[in-house]
């Protein structure tokens, strides 16, 4: 069949469709328009509609393999809360999301909102084994689950976390999740225990698929894969920079959209390619016989 | 006997939890049997860096191929362990800046996070970054529109691929608004909003039903393979 | 990921890959040699002081205050510069010390980069880079997962609990060390059991707390998967089949598509049901659920590809931004007086 052609050519035509545009975007800085799907826009609303000084709690349930997808929504989502001056509480489900929670601030709040502080303002939580353990605990015992934040400090000492007990007290959730534990399990232990929360899930494109069938219901907004964070990132571009200039460590999602276009063509010319090869050997064999 | 213990368990600890909805006053119960189960799940880590440990010293002291990778393996668990463990590198936190072990061990600057930055983030993320070539060699070796099936999953594929980029607007852009939902982009939201949704609501019904069912042999101890085979 | 599943052959597999890395070398020898260089890091030490104060329940709580005021306790952390930060140091003040080039930073930003290509040359063949690179991140992994449980969930969660004095003296000066709580005791009696796996006698002992684990985990399964995955899932695919507007109009599109998720749901469900013989109107609905399915599995596809290739892109921006120099979209390398003076250029521009 089609085998003839080396592997390696097909690795290396994607190579360089990923690697080209990237080239070409970082000397030109440009970036492709985008207009939000509603997945992607309910998220901005969802967010926009709470009032100053709301608590959120945000789960960073990934790690470094997913960074390419998911950073870029945890730095837009973390951007938007700052803006609008609301309170993120961090936790992680997975053992590196708290490091990628201590990045998001360094990178966001302590670069661009130094007037926060840590405990008053934001606070990260850390990492607690259990997986939907965890979530099932902070259902109805939050304190519990998390004693203490990241330094050591009770929480019962955190102003942010005054009133907080539950995880419904929370104004808003929001999960970045790469697998499991992440969105599904939040849909499951927290969405669906506690119907009048908002949760809003950003999700790898593996995951999307799948997690589209809990939204609107169960999942107020979703980001799908690095799409979805493009667009949201150009949502909070619009709000926070009005017709300034966006820094660029703003625009990571939108700048990885030109290597994703000619990825994409890429491949759906190999899909057809391979398809041509598979029928014009078939109607040969079709002949000879 | 030991087993008939562990039957028991498995009811008693799944009856917490089932119960729990039910009844307020359980519901303190479901919560410390939870946070047992989560604190469990803790020495499970640990559990696994023993296994990784154990199996290692066995490959090492049995010299067989490639003990040379298992040496280097366990002198990265254990390098990466004590340097965690031991927070080397780590300066005080501002909330105890007189007490050395206060500090976070993933702080920048200290050698867990020198690891963390530089070694697990490159070696795990581009692990998964591969895959993007591999599927594209799939892609051209196996996807054919064989049928009608194939071709319903290929041309699905090929509105996802086109509508969740540029390359929709630019190809079906300039369609007029009365037949806007056959932008590629539109078309993309469609698929996912109704079939997707669908097909994928199925699924997700299944796989509970199937979890439900599992679950109910195991806490009933129908299904007792995780006991292993003996006594 | 298998060696024997792997090519090329063997003869020829030693020249090749020496060819490779040399090829490689000589090329990243002439950019380091081009321009301002590559892979360099750069750091500068921050100092902040702490004072401390009494609040009105007696604990002592530290906060910011201007460096060497009396009894105040310094604490000094190196934290990343980038190159242009670096750039404009040196030249308004040249050999200054305060943002310095920093050699664990950036050999790590090397070894990174090794790292890098060493997993993406599995892709011409396995090879021993690879492997080296594949044997470090087992151990790195399983010893990182098992510190950061140590310090997140074990300290806090069970060693506070029944030693709380020893715990806020050692590690966790602010915690408000109270009572012993023995009900802690349970969960560590479990764990050593559950360790005890690793040796002879736990193949009895061990099987305790593996079906506490089993029944807990099967018990929470359960509930949530009928609540969310039944029940929920259910109650969002009854929908009206002829919808109307706000106004009274019949809404077509909002009706087929309610149709269609409804349908879809039923057919693919029908299609499962392998205990009736899939023919007649029930093999026209398990056909039409197949092709539910194929469009589900299409799009999952796709947004598989989708997220690959942004993780393919984030490695390669890795290597071009960070490792290689060789773009600079955030503006890491460039001087702020020369960015400011390229913006103003650019608005004269505009402006003309």
């Amino acid at each position: 069949m089609s085998g003839g052609l080396d592997r390696r050519w097909i690795y290396l035509g994607m190579m360089l469709a990923v690697a080209l545009p990237i080239l070409w975007n970082g000397m030109t800085g440009k970036t492709f328009p985008e207009s939000p799907t509603p997945p992607s826009q309910a998220c901005f609303d969802a967010i926009e509609a709470l009032p100053e000084g709301s608590r959120v709690l945000v789960s960073f349930d990934y790690d470094p393999a997913s960074e390419g997808e998911l950073a870029p929504m945890a730095t837009s989502f973390m951007r938007h809360l700052m803006h609008k001056r609301l309170k993120p509480v961090i936790i992680a489900l997975w053992p590196l999301g708290p490091t990628k929670g201590e990045e998001t601030i360094s990178n966001v709040i302590k670069a661009d909102f130094p007037d926060r502080v840590s405990g008053r303002d934001f606070v990260n939580l850390g990492f607690q084994t259990g997986n939907e353990g965890v979530l099932k605990v902070i259902g109805t015992d939050f304190r519990k689950q998390f004693p203490v934040d990241r330094s050591g400090m009770p929480v019962d000492r955190l102003p942010i976390m005054e009133g907080i007990t539950k995880v419904g007290d929370f104004s808003l959730v929001i999960t970045i999740s790469a697998g499991y534990p992440g969105s599904k399990e939040w849909v499951q232990y927290v969405s669906s225990a506690n119907p009048g929360l908002v949760l809003l899930a950003g999700v790898t494109g593996v995951q999307a698929s799948q997690i589209y069938s809990y939204y609107p219901g169960q999942l107020r907004g979703m980001l799908a894969a690095i799409k979805g964070a493009a667009e949201y990132e150009a949502l909070v571009s619009a709000v926070v920079d009005g017709d300034g200039v966006t820094p660029p460590r703003y625009t990571e999602a939108r700048r990885r959209m030109a290597p994703q276009l000619f990825g994409h063509l890429v491949l759906i010319g190999l899909i057809v390619a391979g398809n041509a090869v598979y029928f014009s050997q078939r109607g040969r064999k079709a002949v000879a016989r | 006997m030991s087993r008939s213990i562990a039957l028991l368990i498995c009811l008693m600890g799944g009856l917490t939890m089932l119960v729990s909805p039910f009844l307020p006053m359980a519901t303190g119960w479901a919560n410390d049997v939870t946070d047992w189960f989560n604190i469990l799940a803790a020495m499970a880590f640990v559990l696994g860096g023993g296994s990784l440990l154990k199996v290692q010293l066995m490959r090492l002291s049995a010299r067989g191929p490639g003990w040379g990778y298992s040496a280097l393996t366990l002198l990265a668990f254990i390098v990466t362990l004590w340097v965690g463990l031991g927070k080397v590198g780590v300066v005080a936190d501002p909330s105890a800046p007189t007490v050395a072990w206060s500090g976070k061990p993933d702080d920048e600057g200290s050698a867990f996070w020198w690891i963390y930055l530089y070694v697990m983030t490159p070696i795990t993320s581009t692990l998964f970054a591969v895959l993007a070539f591999y599927v594209a060699s799939a892609a051209f070796r196996a996807f054919r529109a064989k049928n009608v099936e194939a071709t319903l999953l290929l041309a699905t594929a090929f509105v996802i691929l086109l509508g969740r980029t540029f390359a929709g607007v630019v190809l079906t852009g300039w369609l007029p608004d009365w037949a806007s939902g056959l932008r590629l982009e539109n078309l993309a939201v469609t698929i996912m909003d109704v079939f997707n949704t669908a097909g994928n609501r199925a699924i997700i019904i299944g796989i509970a039903l199937g979890v439900a069912s599992t679950g109910i042999r195991l806490m009933l101890g129908l299904d007792r393979s995780y006991l292993g085979g003996d006594a | 990921m298998s060696s024997t599943t792997m090519e090329p052959s063997a003869p020829a597999q030693g020249k090749w890959w020496i060819g490779l890395f040399l090829v490689i070398a000589v090329l990243v020898a002439i950019r380091a040699g081009i321009g301002e260089g590559m892979g360099r890091a750069y750091v500068q030490t921050e100092s902040t002081s702490y004072a401390a104060a009494t609040d009105d329940q007696g604990r002592v709580t530290w906060s910011a205050v201007a460096d060497g005021a009396a009894g105040s306790a310094t604490i000094e952390r190196d934290v990343f510069r980038t190159a242009g930060q670096y750039r404009a140091a040196e030249a308004a003040s040249p050999n200054q010390q305060a943002i310095r080039f920093s050699w664990d930073r950036t050999i790590g930003l090397w070894l990174a980069a090794f790292f890098t290509l060493a997993v993406f040359s599995f892709l011409v063949g396995d090879n021993p880079a690879y492997k080296f690179t594949e044997s470090i991140v087992i151990g790195v992994s399983a010893g990182y997962w098992m510190a950061v449980a140590f310090w997140e969930t074990l300290v806090p969660k069970l060693v506070a609990q029944l030693a709380p004095g020893l715990v806020k003296a050692w590690c966790m000066p602010n915690l408000d060390a109270g009572a012993i709580n023995l009900d802690a005791l349970i969960p560590l009696g479990l764990g050593i059991m559950l360790l005890s796996q690793l040796t002879p006698l736990g193949r009895h002992v061990g099987r305790w707390p593996l079906a506490f684990v089993i029944g807990t985990f099967a018990g929470l399964k359960m509930i949530s998967h009928v609540e969310s995955d039944i029940i929920e899932q259910v109650r969002a695919t009854m929908l009206p089949l002829v919808v109307f507007g706000d106004d009274g109009s019949f809404a077509a599109w909002a009706s087929i598509r309610n149709l269609l998720i409804v349908a879809g749901v039923l057919c693919t469900l029908v299609y499962f049901v392998f205990s009736i013989e899939h023919k007649g109107p029930v093999g026209r609905a398990a056909r039409v659920g197949v092709w539910f399915l194929m469009i589900t599995f299409g799009s999952a596809f796709g947004f598989t590809v989708m997220g690959r290739i942004a993780l393919l892109a984030a490695r390669f921006e890795f290597l071009f931004i960070d490792w290689l120099w060789l773009i600079d979209p955030k503006g890491q390398r460039t001087m702020a007086a020369v960015s400011a003076a390229a913006e103003l250029g650019s608005s004269l521009l505009n402006t003309i």
